[in-house]
């Protein structure tokens, strides 16, 4: 057992909040939008309108699910293709009506299968990848528990990212990680302290912006924080014209891995 | 991630040799990893890197492909001195960094710069299978990411060639993030009006999948290229059964919808050619 296993595990917990108990919580009228207008509805992403305090705001979950009939109709939040372009439905949407975009990140990663695979996973997380890049409203994302590589990413590319103080984010699963460098998924733990994927390492690299106390597990708490945090920090980032707000969110990713050469 | 054995090195190494003479005409030789043939390297390269029999495609370094696909003497190289970091301070990371670099000669597995084909300018990338397996790495994205920008400067098109196991996980979120710079840059060059061309081969998979190799706006693929976002072993175990034959190879994503056109090797510089001409913009005038 190393500490970032016991945050990898943390973030796994059984009964630990998933991405609608934040969303509850964090705004009211939500009303939720189903739907990719390609292929299907994927349960696993999470999405509508609805509002922060008075603002109305779009807000996208991976949503992992509670009881196990609603894990096995998520796909344990596991997003298909549909499911990437439902958000980038909901960011052009959000963006057309001038709202902030709010995402709660919870996920192993994107779905590795076939029908994954036929509609283009590889692509529907790269035109997220890109269109958020360039969308004009703001875009806060929250990592909530797991944050897995690039069907994390896939809804992470924000002005601001935070992170609950147990989430976790990584290129690579730890199992997976252990099994291709050292041929043995058993030394998971050890992966996942090379892998330095805790929120305090993530902060530490700047690739995340605050990091969020669970309040000894108070999830109540927790989110009474966060909804004053989201309000204050939505209220600066709408300050901001878009070009500015763009750039800005293409120079903090831009300078990642790009200096100290 | 995918399996190690795609990325198999060719059999060019010559060790203890001690007869010069043998050791040029073992040099000169070459067999077919498919068909078994036996040819001189000269006739398989001149054959655009397949074998003169069978046609199965030969790996190829970043460095043979520039030299290959280019005009002569047109490649001036970029960025050359970006050395990798291990950031991470990842267990046995240094160490196979040194292997890696010892074994290719290169610093890192992308070679990026500017150069001609056929007659025609436009910014160059090309990605290196034999390079930890064509990971990405955070210069492998840095290079990427300053040829689009340098691109957009000077308004050239660019023309990418990929070839990857997916982001390296020995540079962990430093490797993942530079999925969604190389994203910006790629949009920021498409906003100016400029052309991305890439070409996918074997094997293109995980995050230059979800990333850059998807982004062009002509996508084109070597025959019988696997590209996938998840590597079908990874798939295997997830679905508990057998892929069907042609899974995730180029033709299958063609008929799916998600590449323009296959291109054999031996047409790729004309077509090529063709494209940046037709993409020129007085042409659009």
């Amino acid at each position: 057992m190393t500490k970032a296993y016991e945050r990898v595990l943390a973030a796994r917990q059984k009964g630990r909040p998933t991405a609608m108990f934040f969303m509850e919580r964090l705004f009211t009228d939500f009303l939720e939008m189903h739907g990719d207008r390609r292929f299907a509805d994927d349960r696993a992403i999470v999405g509508g309108v609805a509002r922060l305090g008075g603002l109305p705001v779009t807000v996208i979950g991976i949503e992992k699910g509670v009881a196990t009939e609603e894990k096995i109709r998520r796909n344990f939040g596991s997003a298909h293709p549909e499911g990437y372009r439902k958000a980038l439905r909901l960011m052009k949407q959000a963006e057309k009506f001038g709202r902030p975009v709010l995402c709660l990140i919870d996920t192993s990663g994107a779905f590795c299968g076939v029908g994954a695979e036929e509609r283009g996973q590889g692509l529907a997380i790269a035109e997220n990848l890109m269109a958020m890049m360039g969308l004009r409203v703001p875009i806060l994302s929250l990592l909530i528990g797991e944050g897995g590589s690039g069907g994390a990413l896939a809804l992470g590319v924000a002005d601001r990212v935070w992170m609950l103080e147990n989430a976790v984010y990584s290129v690579i699963s730890p199992e997976g990680a252990a099994s291709i460098v050292w041929k043995d998924a058993g030394k998971a733990a050890e992966a996942s302290e090379a892998l330095r994927m805790t929120a305090e390492d993530l902060l530490g690299f700047g690739m995340v912006e605050r990091v969020f106390s669970e309040e000894g597990g108070d999830f109540e708490q927790v989110c009474a924080a966060l909804r004053e945090a989201l309000a204050a920090e939505l209220d600066t980032l709408l300050r901001l014209e878009p070009g500015e707000l763009t750039r800005r969110r293409y120079e903090k990713f831009r300078r990642i891995g790009g200096d100290g050469q | 991630m995918i399996s190690k054995d795609l990325f198999k090195k060719p059999n060019n190494r010559l060790e203890g040799e001690q007869d010069a003479a043998k050791a040029a005409r073992q040099a000169a030789a070459w067999q077919c990893a498919e068909c078994k043939a036996n040819a001189t390297r000269d006739a398989m390269t001149a054959n655009d890197y397949a074998c003169p029999r069978c046609g199965a495609y030969v790996s190829m370094t970043a460095r043979q492909r520039v030299q290959w696909l280019t005009d002569e003497g047109s490649f001036r190289e970029m960025d050359a001195e970006l050395l990798p970091v291990d950031r991470l301070r990842f267990p046995e990371y240094a160490a196979k960094l040194e292997k890696a670099q010892k074994e290719t000669g290169e610093p890192e597995g992308v070679l990026t710069g500017t150069a001609a084909i056929g007659g025609e300018p436009c910014a160059l990338f090309v990605m290196n299978p034999m390079f930890i397996m064509g990971s990405m790495g955070a210069v492998v994205g840095e290079k990427i990411t300053r040829l689009f920008e340098c691109a957009t400067k000077r308004r050239l098109p660019v023309v990418g060639y990929t070839v990857s196991g997916g982001a390296r996980i020995q540079e962990g979120m430093f490797s993942l993030m530079q999925m969604a710079k190389t994203s910006g840059a790629v949009l920021r060059h498409g906003e100016a009006g400029l052309l991305y061309v890439v070409v996918l081969t074997h094997p293109t998979t995980g995050g230059v999948v979800a990333s850059f190799a998807m982004e062009g706006d002509v996508i084109l693929a070597e025959p019988k290229a696997l590209i996938g976002f998840a590597g079908p072993r990874v798939i295997e175990q997830t679905m508990r059964q057998k892929l069907p034959a042609g899974f995730q190879r180029a033709e299958f994503l063609l008929d799916k919808g998600f590449v323009d056109r296959i291109v054999p090797r031996k047409d790729q510089k004309q077509e090529l050619r063709l494209l940046l001409t037709m993409h020129r913009r007085e042409a659009n005038r």
